[in-house]
């Protein structure tokens, strides 16, 4: 999927530049995107070490955990076909949880165990589960409370308030969350 | 609403701490390892970075993308959203180092503080990219009907973005 995009993107650009006449400016841009990605990765790197330390200390002392088996209670509601007390709950508690303080690369391990553990209560084995897809949801809409990539570019940039968002950020976050499960549920009941 | 958001770090940092001080762990060596891990998931993020960043400027500076949605301008010039934001809404779904990638231009054109940086900012923030993670997930464990979670994915994705642009015009 996302290599035919990106074919397309480059293809059409430069197709559309020879026909308006504008071919210095892709040049430009096809020479200058290094320096432009250089930039970049040592804006975010430096943020993103910190909180992958930060967060490290919350994993080791077991505050990740306590979140996530909090959070298992509310997830027994949320996936009604997985029996109480399944690993994949855990798992799935844990992957939210990672979301949740932005670390995604933490996160997808987390995601990947969840998906294997769905797996092994699923009939039909090439064939997505209600609670796969629903777990899918929860992941796409993305649950996040600390956004740090976006925090640490805005910072990078002199924003007078880089936190400003985190508020705005939970609110749009939750609402597409709870908008997304609500139309799993609408369509899960009428197939069944 | 910019105290409450300058005040969710530090008493997070904080309790995260103090919990560990109380565990008695090694505060500062599981810093250093945690920070340590950022190593390799920089080196794996930059080929990306760098081709989406190729893909994604030849795509918006040619001026093909605006030509493309231009039917999209009565309805955002209707809504007074600012029609720079389309690239980001149109690339969310796809990637998310594409729309880190835009994030970037549009700092750096319309600074963090703007309108257009603000809104951006959230939609960056409170979305995630739905092609991705069916791809990754479901290619994972071999599923190969999908059923209805990408329309499902994409509709939480359009609510984000709609409620990301209403609540940052009302704020600002």
């Amino acid at each position: 999927m996302v290599n035919k995009i990106w074919g397309f993107f480059i293809i059409s650009g430069i197709v559309f530049c020879f026909f308006t006449g504008n071919i210095k400016l892709i040049n430009d841009e096809i020479l200058n995107c290094t320096k432009s990605a250089i930039d970049m990765i040592f804006k975010i790197f430096p943020v993103m070490a910190l909180w992958l330390g930060i967060m490290q200390i919350a994993s080791s002392s077991g505050l990740l955990n306590i979140f996530a088996n909090k959070l298992s209670i509310l997830l027994t509601k949320i996936f009604p076909d997985i029996p109480y007390g399944h690993e994949s709950l855990s798992f799935i508690a844990s992957n939210i949880v990672a979301n949740m303080f932005g670390l995604g690369n933490a996160a997808t391990p987390f995601g990947l165990k969840a998906m294997e553990s769905l797996q092994t209560l699923n009939n039909k084995k090439d064939t997505a589960s209600r609670s796969m897809i629903t777990f899918l949801v929860l992941n796409t809409s993305g649950v996040t409370i600390i956004p740090t990539t976006i925090i640490s570019l805005r910072m990078m940039y002199k924003s007078i308030t880089p936190t400003a968002i985190v508020l705005p950020c939970i609110i749009a976050t939750s609402l597409s969350t709870i908008a997304g499960l609500i139309l799993d549920r609408i369509i899960s009941r009428r197939i069944k | 609403m910019t105290l409450i958001s300058n005040m969710i770090i530090p008493i997070l940092v904080l309790i995260i701490i103090i919990h560990g001080f109380i565990k008695r762990i090694d505060l500062y060596d599981e810093f250093v390892k945690g920070a340590k891990s950022s190593f390799p998931m920089i080196t794996t993020m930059f080929p990306c970075l760098l081709g989406m960043i190729l893909g994604v400027n030849i795509f918006t500076k040619s001026g093909v993308l605006d030509w493309f949605f231009s039917f999209l301008k009565p309805i955002f010039s209707y809504w007074k959203i600012p029609f720079e934001i389309l690239p980001m809404i149109v690339m969310r779904p796809i990637s998310g180092s594409s729309t880190l990638a835009i994030l970037n231009g549009l700092f750096k054109k319309y600074g963090p503080d703007s309108l257009i940086g603000t809104i951006a900012s959230v939609i960056q923030g409170s979305t995630d990219t739905t092609f991705y993670v069916l791809t990754l997930y479901f290619g994972s464990i071999g599923i190969k009907k999908i059923r209805y979670s990408l329309y499902v994915g994409l509709f939480a994705d359009i609510v984000g973005i709609v409620s990301a642009i209403i609540i940052t015009s009302m704020l600002l």
